[in-house]
């Protein structure tokens, strides 16, 4: 199995870290590539975009052609900016601002207000507990109906999942690379 | 997240639009860039509110701005208008000579300027979330920061071979904290390069020595072409490790800032002594 991590901006060695335990979990082969360019894209059966400035993701995917490219790879996970890197609808954006368009969901950037709005929670999600880190978090705002809930924070939905044809995405509002590597082995469980 | 990416020093609105163009992870608002401080002497300090919250209204990424150091009530003022970090920052004029703003009490992340281990570590003691090189600001000359970078790096490498607690008393910083650092390898905080960035090649050079960042002070808005370097130091920052496409940023940029020979510099004009 080939993952790719979106290595351009953001958290990059805490989901090597995770991806790489998780592979351990689950006594699989897994190549792990930082992907930069087009050619780190080839052959990918997951990627992982990671915490960062949605911004700064998007422009440095469009400046390295790889924008259009990362819309190929069969399954992607997305955590903080990444949720909102593949959202359809985003809320908040910089005037230029684009996304993927991959996952029915709505999200408002900086959900949760500024830097010092950021918390810990205790979730209770369907792959388990965990402890949840929300850092300068989007707030996801509605989804569609073919997303399915993976946990709640009080009324609110902080990871989901979908579905469409045979590509799978999977987002988190918060950083479960910091914490935790059971949303990383649920995602690599699927690709297996 | 701020990791991997470029933080720029803004004095205007306008200024803050052309970063976020450019892809800065956040901006740092302050009334003037060192390289000004430094030309212009007097006292420097916090910047107007009314500034700092028009560059809020700008931009849609983290707004950064600077304290005095020591200088807890500038401290409480950045917090009260919900800045994403406080950077109790040697720039400005120092407030307090002996000590540094009590970090814990806040809910707002700090960074601090360090010049070695021993600086990062008491300002991680008292509750800096960030770490960054001091290097020499406003004087486009890389040479201290790449010092500090080198410093922090080794002196972590020692801790290896040497006796916890003569370090932690050394340092005057708990020996849980050395040994996290010791098991880590680095800093439990991120660490930025800070101080004398002027090219795309600066930024790269301080990524492969091993920083989580750089900070662009002076660099990008008192060179020839500000939209144009901001971008080129972006992506040599994102493509640290790809010569070719340093090179490719490095293309047609104008001139850089003029910049300071910092060896020929008055000790008294040098800021990165400013807090240790």
């Amino acid at each position: 199995m080939k993952i790719g991590i979106l290595a351009l901006q953001g958290g990059v060695i805490e989901h090597i870290h995770a991806a790489r335990e998780a592979a351990r979990n689950l006594d699989i082969g897994c190549e792990i590539i930082e992907v930069r360019t087009k050619k780190h894209l080839e052959g990918l059966d997951g990627l992982i975009i990671p915490g960062g400035e949605s911004t700064v993701l998007q422009k440095l995917c469009q400046r390295e052609g790889i924008f259009e490219e990362i819309k190929k790879v069969p399954a992607i996970f997305g955590t903080c900016a990444g949720a909102i890197f593949i959202a359809k609808k985003i809320n908040n954006r910089e005037s230029e601002q684009k996304t993927l368009e991959l996952m029915d969901i709505e999200v408002d950037r900086n959900g949760y207000g500024r830097q010092n709005e950021s918390f810990e929670q205790d979730l209770d999600t369907t792959l388990g507990k965990i402890h949840a880190i929300f850092i300068r978090a989007p707030r996801i705002k509605s989804i569609g109906s073919g997303v399915k809930i993976i946990a709640k924070n009080k009324n609110e939905i902080v990871a989901c999942e979908e579905h469409v044809g045979k590509n799978f995405y999977l987002v988190t509002c918060f950083h479960p690379e910091l914490s935790t590597s059971k949303f990383h082995e649920y995602f690599l469980n699927f690709l297996r | 997240m701020l990791k991997g990416g470029v933080i720029m020093d803004v004095t205007n609105a306008d200024q803050a639009r052309i970063a976020e163009k450019a892809g800065a992870v956040a901006v740092m608002a302050l009334e003037r860039v060192p390289a000004d401080i430094r030309a212009q002497g007097g006292v420097a300090r916090m910047s107007d509110p009314l500034m700092i919250k028009e560059i809020q209204k700008t931009v849609t990424i983290p707004v950064m701005a600077k304290c005095r150091i020591g200088h807890f009530v500038e401290a409480q003022v950045l917090q009260a208008l919900e800045i994403d970090y406080i950077d109790e920052s040697e720039v400005l004029t120092p407030a307090d000579e002996q000590f540094h703003v009590d970090k814990s009490k806040f809910t707002t992340p700090f960074v601090c300027g360090a010049r070695n281990l021993g600086e990062a570590l008491r300002r991680i003691n008292e509750g800096a979330a960030m770490v960054r090189t001091k290097g020499e600001p406003g004087t486009g000359n890389i040479v201290e920061a790449i010092r500090h970078i080198r410093a922090i790096n080794s002196e972590i490498d020692a801790l290896k071979s040497t006796d916890v607690s003569v370090k932690a008393k050394e340092y005057r910083v708990p020996v849980d904290l050395i040994k996290q650092v010791a098991k880590l390898g680095r800093l439990p905080v991120v660490n930025f390069a800070a101080g004398g960035i002027a090219t795309p090649a600066d930024a790269a050079l301080c990524m492969q020595l091993g920083v989580d960042g750089v900070f662009v002070g002076s660099g990008i808005f008192k060179s020839a072409d500000p939209a144009k370097r901001a971008k080129a130091i972006v992506d040599a920052t994102a493509h640290f490790n790809d010569a070719s496409k340093i090179a490719k940023a490095s293309e047609g940029l104008g001139d850089a800032m003029k910049g300071l020979e910092i060896s020929s510099m008055p000790e008294d004009q040098r800021m990165a002594k400013r807090g240790v």
